[in-house]
C-alpha cells in the first residue's frame, strides 16, 4: 500500500463515484419512488400501491412471467451442453482450438445481428423449412416464428445455442486450471474417463458451475429483450412478451412510466435474490485473499 | 490464465508397445469425441453460412436456390444495402459511442482502480462490494429513470447523454477487473519509484499504466463489444433516426428489406464483419476480459 494523505483516496475514487451515482445510484433509488406515482412526462401524485396492483391484474404481466419461467428451463440445458463441450475441448484432441474458436463465435456477433437472422432461417419458405422438405421431413416443417406455440421455443433455441459460447469458455478457463494431480491418481487407480470427469473433474468445477447457472438465470430474466425485439418484437399476439419488453411498452410506447417503474423494481428485486448465493461466495473469497496478505 | 493455450503433455515413461496400445486406446476413445465436436461446430456455423451464401446470392436466384452455394455470384444486394448512405451513418454513430464512453469509463476507471488496488482508506471493502453488486444488475431495471432525467438535462437524443450512460453501465467491470490486476504489480517498482521521488500521479502514469498494457487491452475491447452490440439503451435514450446506431438501425433494416432476404443477409454481414475481425485477431483478449469478471486469476 502507499502512503497518502487521508483525502488522497478519494480524489481518485471521485469521478468513478460520481459516474456510478448518476447511472446505477439515482435510477435504483428513484424507480420505487416513480412506480408509487401516476406519472404523466416526469411528474405526478403518489398513488400507493396502485401501479402493482394494476400490473398483477394485468393477463399480459401474467404471459410474460410465464414466458420468462419457460425460458429458465433452458438453464439447465444451456448449463450442460457447455460443460460437456468444455470437457471434450479439455482433452485437447487434435484441432481443439479451431473448435474453440468456431464455438465461442457466437457470442461475439451482436444479438440484433443473430435475431435478424435466424429470424429469416426460420420463415415458412426459409432455409430451415426447405431444407427439411428436401430431406423429405415436409411434416417437420412448421411456422417457427409466427405460430403462437414454436414462437417462444425458436427464441429459446437461439438463446441457448448463443449464450452457450460463454459457458463453454469459462468452464474450459476453470478446467485448465485444475489440478492434475488427482486426475492422474485416479488414471493410475483404473477409473474410467468417464468415472474421472463425473467424481472428479465436475466436484472441483462446483463453484463455477452454480455462478454460470445464476448468472444464465439472471440473462433469461432481465437481459433476453434484444432476442426478442429482433425476432418477434413479442408477438405473434403476446406470444413472446416477457418482462423486459412489458415494462419497455409500458414506458415508451404507452408512456406510463410509473408502471414501468413498478416492473423495473420487480427484475431488481429477483435479480438481487437470485445473486445472493453468489454474492456470498465473493464475500468469502475475499476474506480468503486478504489473510493470505 | 497463461495455461489457457496449454499444450497437451507427452508422459515419457512409458514403454513402447504400451504406448502404441495406448494409441490406439486414444483413438478409439476420440473418435466419438471428434464426432460430438463437429456436429456442434457446424450447428453453431450454419447461421453465418446462411448469411454467407445468401448475401451473394440475387434475389431471383434465393427463390429457388436457399440451400446451395449462389450459382452466378453477385454483389448487387451490398449495393442495394449500402445505397444512400445509411448504413455508414449508423457505422458512424456506433463508432461515436463506442470510442466515447470506452474513452471515458476507462479514464475513472484506471483512477478509482489504483485506489482501490493500492491505497488504503476507510470503506475501501464496502465499495469495492458494492461495485461488484452493480455488474450484475441488468440495464433494463435503469432505464426509465435515465430517460426522464437526461430529458430533464435536454441530453436525450445527444451524443453526450448515451456516452455518460453507457460509460457508467461498463465502468463497474472495469473497475473490478483493473483493481485485481493493478493488485499484482509488485511492490518493489513502486517502492523504487518513491525513493526517486516519484508523486502518486507520477507513480500511476509512469509505474502502474505502462505495465498494465495487457489489462488496459483486454478491458478496451470487451467493453467496445458491450457497447457495440447493445440495442435497448441506444433504442431508448437516441431515437432521432440521424442518431441510430448501427444495432438499431439493422433491427429496422430487416424489416425493411423483409422481403429482399438477400439484402438484409448482405447488410447483417457487414454489420458483423468488424467484431468477428477484431475477435480473431485478438482472441486471448476476448476470452481473457470475458471470463475475468467470473474467474479470479
Amino acid at each position: 500500500m502507499i502512503k497518502t494523505g487521508r483525502f488522497t483516496p478519494y480524489l481518485f475514487l471521485l469521478p468513478g463515484v460520481v459516474l456510478l451515482l448518476f447511472v446505477f445510484g439515482y435510477p435504483l433509488v428513484s424507480i420505487f419512488d416513480f412506480s408509487m406515482r401516476r406519472i404523466r412526462v416526469n411528474v405526478g401524485p403518489y398513488i400507493g400501491i396502485a401501479n402493482y396492483e394494476q400490473i398483477f391484474k394485468d393477463d399480459v404481466f401474467k404471459q410474460a412471467i410465464q414466458h420468462n419461467v419457460l425460458l429458465l428451463a433452458a438453464v439447465p440445458i444451456i448449463v450442460v451442453l457447455s460443460l460437456l463441450l468444455a470437457i471434450l475441448l479439455y482433452e485437447r484432441i487434435t484441432g481443439w482450438k479451431v473448435y474453440r474458436t468456431i464455438l465461442f463465435l457466437p457470442y461475439i456477433i451482436a444479438i440484433p445481428i443473430i435475431g435478424v437472422v435466424v429470424s429469416n432461417m426460420f420463415q415458412l419458405n426459409g432455409i430451415v423449412n426447405e431444407s427439411l422438405r428436401t430431406v423429405g421431413l415436409g411434416n417437420a416443417a412448421l411456422d417457427w416464428i409466427g405460430s403462437p406455440q414454436l414462437a417462444l421455443l425458436t427464441i429459446m433455441g437461439t438463446i441457448v445455442w448463443r449464450e452457450m459460447g460463454f459457458g463453454i469458455i469459462l468452464f474450459l478457463a476453470r478446467l485448465l486450471s485444475l489440478n492434475e494431480e488427482l486426475e492422474d491418481a485416479a488414471k493410475v487407480d483404473g477409473a474410467e474417463w468417464w468415472q474421472r470427469r463425473l467424481y472428479i473433474t465436475i466436484p472441483q468445477m462446483r463453484g463455477v458451475i452454480e455462478f454460470y447457472g445464476v448468472i444464465s438465470m439472471i440473462t433469461m430474466l432481465a437481459w433476453v429483450f434484444a432476442y426478442i425485439y429482433a425476432i418477434t418484437h413479442g408477438g405473434p399476439g403476446n406470444a413472446t412478451v416477457v418482462l423486459e419488453l412489458y415494462m419497455y411498452n409500458f414506458a415508451f410506447r404507452n408512456a406510463l412510466p410509473g408502471i414501468a417503474s413498478a416492473v423495473a423494481v420487480i427484475l431488481l428485486v429477483i435479480t438481487l435474490f437470485l445473486m445472493i448465493p453468489v454474492f456470498l461466495l465473493r464475500i468469502r473469497e475475499q476474506r480468503e485473499s486478504e489473510d493470505r496478505l | 490464465m497463461s495455461n489457457l493455450t496449454g499444450e497437451l503433455t507427452v508422459q515419457a515413461d512409458t514403454t513402447a508397445p504400451l504406448r502404441a496400445a495406448g494409441q490406439r486406446h486414444l483413438l478409439r476413445n476420440r473418435l466419438p469425441m471428434h464426432i460430438t465436436l463437429l456436429i456442434f461446430a457446424f450447428l453453431v456455423m450454419l447461421p453465418a453460412y446462411f448469411m454467407l451464401i445468401t448475401a451473394f446470392k440475387s434475389q431471383d436466384e434465393y427463390v429457388f436456390n436457399k440451400i446451395g452455394l449462389p450459382q452466378t455470384f453477385t454483389l448487387s444486394s451490398f449495393e442495394t444495402a449500402l445505397r444512400g448512405g445509411r448504413f455508414f451513418l449508423w457505422f458512424g454513430n456506433s463508432l461515436i459511442l463506442t470510442i466515447g464512453s470506452v474513452l471515458l469509463a476507462g479514464s475513472v476507471s484506471v483512477l478509482a482502480a489504483f485506489a482501490f488496488a493500492r491505497m488504503q482508506f476507510r470503506g475501501r471493502n464496502l465499495l469495492m462490494l458494492i461495485n461488484t453488486a452493480l455488474m450484475v444488475i441488468p440495464p433494463v431495471v435503469m432505464i426509465v429513470p435515465l430517460f426522464l432525467f437526461l430529458g430533464e438535462f435536454n441530453l436525450t437524443s445527444t451524443y453526450q447523454g448515451a456516452i455518460i450512460v453507457y460509460a457508467g453501465l461498463i465502468t463497474p467491470f472495469s473497475i473490478y477487473m483493473l483493481t485485481n490486476f493493478f493488485k499484482t504489480i509488485p511492490h518493489e517498482l513502486i517502492e523504487a519509484a518513491l525513493i526517486d521521488g516519484a508523486t502518486i500521479r507520477d507513480i500511476l502514469r509512469r509505474v502502474i499504466v505502462p505495465l498494465s498494457a495487457p489489462a488496459l487491452v483486454t478491458m478496451v475491447i470487451v467493453n467496445a463489444l458491450w457497447v457495440w452490440n447493445d440495442l435497448l439503451i441506444a433504442l431508448v435514450l437516441l431515437p432521432k433516426d440521424e442518431l441510430r446506431t448501427l444495432m438499431v438501425g439493422i433491427t429496422v433494416f430487416g424489416t425493411r428489406f423483409n422481403s429482399d432476404v438477400p439484402v438484409t443477409m448482405a447488410g447483417m454481414l457487414l454489420a458483423s464483419v468488424p467484431m468477428i475481425v477484431l475477435y480473431l485477431l485478438g482472441q486471448r483478449y476476448f476470452i481473457k476480459g470475458l471470463i475475468a469478471g467470473a474467474i479470479k486469476e
